[in-house]
């Protein structure tokens, strides 16, 4: 396993997509970070790059580099290697090289422009997505054989989950306004991992307040270290159920 | 060493393989043959556990490959499109299948260094053409001094020379007592390397024979005056069915 | 010039030689103060010594001065109360007042001034008492430089720092308070200055008043008090110069208005709020020429409020600039600078040429739903936001500056 995600990775860092997506958001933080003048306002803008960015680049890229490489999937799963780690594997070295991308294009920056506990969180946050999505991908491409498919589905979730789960759940909002909604909500936000993301990071920021100003279960939920670690703990569910999903799947899988 | 019994896989609704059942030996080089979409691809893919069966066994000396990945380490095989990390340069390649084998004690560089490859051990895999991408599958197939070989479509795109080579090569691993599984469209590229020859159509086994009981049957000395006679005899037959 | 030092010179020996021939010293030993006051004749003035006094409910009913050193101390002993001045014109300076006790029954403070008029409270130090100053029924009383803190942050059995019930001509200035429930209480209180207050770190509201009419606020300090200003039922009322600093918290605001009317708050500054200001039922507020900065919400104005204005304010970095919860607006914008503007200046007169609208869909959706604010800062909120920047149809359509200002109005 640590041979191919090494040498996967030989590969990965030489790709030019990685590398321009490195480029893009290390441009992005730079300008704004050196725009805003508030830390607390440079993080939240990060934040909405991040938010924006990751899922959909992660998902695209992961997704189309697995099909890409079927052939030397195939080619190796000739040798003696079990499927499971060959597909574990490759998301390690996919989600890893997003990672490193990521840490270099938004970590660096913030560790230049200001360090603190809401700029760690951000970083943490992104690269909780970039796993979650990648893994997502890993599902995407154990369930189509066709590669075509395989990226309109990545499309559809990456919007799904950047914006369409949001609208839904506005308005769920709406139409249950009456009802007292805070808790099925907080279920619900944990079903998006973008909300989730988003959350992690609003709740280090001070503007956590104003989210709590809205009802008592969500002060108590944002004032505790209880959210944070729910949301941790939703994230990382959201990057082993994928996972572990797609190796079950990936074994009756024929190539 | 290859046992395939009442082997049948489909996918969705089209059959693939209609209850197979095949054997090879040590020391057998088998033509697999027939028309595009009978089910070749599929056979090979199911030996080397890409393709699960649905209904039906293989077992390699004796053992039963379902859900094993053990058995791998006595197959060679080369695909008939080599696809690769584009930014991995040959060496890398190379490096990595030494790196996953590191089981393999023998080491068989014959055709690496036969077709030249040591001279482009830097250069990335997609800078490089389609011929010299299968020279890189073979040499890869053969590296490990497997028991059992799997060649896709082995010569095509390769030059006349590499195609020799490869052809000289397959013919000495087969004398070394190694089973050779070779599907080809160049027919001619098989004559003289071929023991004998399964012939598929739509998704069924039509035959398996030995190339010398063929020729004595058709009279004929060529590998592919051999199949068109056959062909012309089985057609009409076929149809009337 | 010579007759200015002539004159000080003059002040200077008058002064002398009334301490000396009117100074009693008072030291610290068992009910000296006590019998002291009861002592003292009508212009006398104590000066206490330094050490611990542990005397308590002390009623002071003449007219004396009480005077203390640098470590001259009352302790209350975290059971009884200090002083009850029932006399006009009594001076208390430079005590310091500690560990007055607490009870349900009765506020128990440092100083209770109790009916009383000219009374001035000046300079003294007050730790650790439920209440620091009590002022009831009291007329034209000064409370001036005092510093007043409790370590309690109990908010339902402490006190407030300076307390006034039924008072009126007050003049409350440069204290410095905190560590209470409320750090300056008035109730029915009119007529009255607060002024060069520093009031910060209180349990409750730096400022709470209700039924205090016409009295003016200025260049005081509310920072980092757990619910920040709250003033009710008030007409008159003006605020000038405040600062109102980072008041934040999940049922916090700068200032919070309910029920007031013809009031005027002026060149405020209200910076890291999380409601900078809350207004409900309030009629002719005018909200002029504050800064507004770094706050959640800046403003809050329910559809309750009516004839304000809102002028030549700056709104700079604020989460949401203006929330409501109707969809009428009876209030008027003009000539604001907002830094969200992103309308343009052809005529370069200064003033933007297409109108303001300082409420978002997403704030006007989550002050309808609180709920909503779960997708605070989501890509979707901002898509929102951004369509209905190109046409409005939820925003309240008479909320809107039509003139606002391009560039940082200079306050």
């Amino acid at each position: 396993m640590k041979t191919i995600v090494k040498y996967v990775m030989l590969d990965l860092v030489k790709n030019k997509t990685i590398i321009v997506y490195a480029i893009i958001l290390g441009l992005l933080s730079v300008s704004v970070l050196s725009m805003d003048s508030n830390s607390s306002k440079g993080i939240l803008s990060l934040l909405n790059i991040t938010l924006l960015f990751v899922p959909i680049i992660g998902i695209l890229f992961s997704t189309i580099y697995f099909f890409n490489s079927i052939e030397f999937t195939e080619l190796l799963l000739a040798q003696p290697i079990k499927r499971k780690t060959m597909l574990l594997a490759q998301y390690i070295a996919v989600a890893a090289a997003l990672c490193i991308a990521y840490v270099l294009g938004v970590g660096i920056p913030i560790a230049i422009f200001y360090s603190g506990l809401a700029a760690f969180t951000l970083l943490i946050s992104g690269l909780f997505l970039t796993l979650i999505f990648s893994a997502l991908a890993l599902l995407i491409f154990v369930l189509f054989k066709d590669k075509t498919k395989g990226i309109g589905a990545a499309i559809i979730v990456a919007l799904f989950f950047t914006l369409l789960f949001d609208g839904l759940l506005l308005s769920f909002i709406y139409s249950f306004s009456e009802y007292p909604i805070d808790k099925p909500l907080l279920g619900l936000i944990s079903l998006n991992p973008v909300d989730l993301g988003r959350i992690l990071v609003l709740l280090q920021l001070d503007v956590a307040v104003m989210m709590g100003y809205s009802g008592a279960l969500f002060k108590k939920f944002m004032g505790s270290a209880t959210g944070s670690i729910y949301t941790v703990i939703c994230m990382i569910f959201w990057i082993i159920f994928p996972i572990i999903m797609s190796a079950r799947i990936f074994r009756k899988k024929d190539l | 060493m290859i046992s395939i019994e009442h082997l049948t896989k489909s996918f969705s609704k089209f059959i693939a393989l209609d209850d197979i059942s095949l054997k090879f030996e040590r020391g057998q080089a088998i033509s697999l043959l027939g028309p595009n979409g009978s089910g070749k691809t599929t056979l090979i893919k199911s030996i080397l556990g890409l393709v699960i069966p649905e209904k039906g066994k293989i077992e390699i000396d004796g053992k039963e490959i379902r859900s094993s990945w053990e058995y791998r380490s006595q197959i060679g095989y080369m695909p008939q499109i080599g696809r690769y990390p584009e930014n991995m340069t040959v060496g890398q390649v190379i490096g990595m299948l030494k790196e996953i084998r590191r089981d393999c004690k023998k080491l068989d560089e014959e055709l690496i260094a036969g077709l030249g490859i040591p001279g482009f051990l830097n250069k990335t895999m997609k800078s490089l053409s389609g011929g010299t991408r299968q020279k890189v599958s073979a040499c890869l197939a053969f590296l490990f001094s497997p028991d059992i070989l799997i060649l896709d479509e082995p010569t095509a795109g390769l030059d006349p020379l590499s195609s020799e080579l490869l052809k000289d090569k397959i013919a000495k691993e087969r004398e070394n007592g190694k089973l050779i599984l070779i599907t080809s469209h160049v027919l001619s590229d098989l004559d003289g390397i071929t023991s004998d020859i399964v012939y598929l159509q739509d998704s069924k086994l039509m035959f398996y024979k030995s190339v010398d009981e063929l020729k004595m049957s058709t009279g004929e000395q060529k590998l592919n005056k051999v199949i068109a006679t056959i062909m012309q005899n089985q057609l009409p037959k076929h149809s009337n069915n | 010039m010579r007759v200015v030092i002539a004159f000080a010179v003059i002040v200077s020996v008058f002064q002398t030689t009334s301490c000396l021939s009117m100074g009693i010293k008072v030291y610290p030993t068992l009910n000296s103060l006590r019998n002291a006051i009861s002592n003292a004749h009508s212009g006398d003035t104590l000066l206490l010594q330094n050490g611990i006094f542990k005397e308590h409910d002390l009623v002071v009913k003449k007219r004396i001065v009480l005077k203390g050193t640098v470590n001259s101390i009352i302790d209350g002993e975290n059971k009884f109360q200090a002083f009850i001045v029932q006399a006009d014109s009594v001076v208390i300076d430079g005590i310091e007042i500690r560990d007055i006790g607490r009870s349900s029954i009765t506020d128990m403070a440092g100083i209770r001034i109790v009916n009383a008029n000219f009374v001035t409270i000046s300079g003294n130090r007050f730790v650790n008492n439920t209440y620091g100053i009590y002022l009831q029924n009291a007329e034209r009383c000064n409370i001036i430089g005092n510093t007043i803190h409790s370590d309690f942050k109990d908010e339902v059995s402490g006190g407030n720092g300076i307390h006034a019930w039924k008072s009126n001509h007050l003049l409350v200035k440069g204290n410095n308070i905190s560590g209470h429930r409320d750090g300056i209480y008035f109730e029915f209180v009119t007529e009255s200055q607060i002024i060069s207050n520093i009031s910060f770190g209180n349990a409750r509201y730096g400022l709470h008043f209700m039924f205090s009419h016409n009295d003016t606020y200025s260049s005081n300090t509310f920072k980092d008090n757990g619910a920040g200003v709250a003033v009710m039922y008030s007409r008159g009322v003006v605020m000038l110069n405040n600062d109102f600093l980072h008041n934040w918290g999940d049922a916090s605001y700068g200032l919070l208005l309910k029920e007031i009317t013809d009031s005027k708050i002026e060149h405020n500054h209200f910076i890291r709020n999380t409601v900078g200001i809350h207004m409900e039922g309030t009629t002719r507020v005018d909200v002029k020429q504050n800064l507004f900065q770094d706050n959640g919400w800046a403003l809050r104005v329910q559809a309750s409020c009516s004839g304000s204005n809102f002028t030549g304010n700056n709104f700079i970095g604020n989460s949401f600039d203006v929330a409501t919860n109707g969809s009428l607006m009876l209030n008027l914008f003009d000539r604001n600078f907002w830094d969200k503007y992103d309308g343009y200046d052809l005529n370069r007169n200064g003033v933007g040429d297409v109108p303001y609208y300082p409420v978002s869909v997403y704030s006007v959706i989550s002050e309808k739903i609180p709920s909503a604010m779960i997708l605070y800062h989501s890509f979707l909120t901002d898509i929102i936001d951004k369509v209905e920047k190109v046409m409005p149809t939820m925003i309240p359509d008479k909320l809107k500056d039509d003139n606002p200002i391009i560039k940082k109005i200079a306050l």
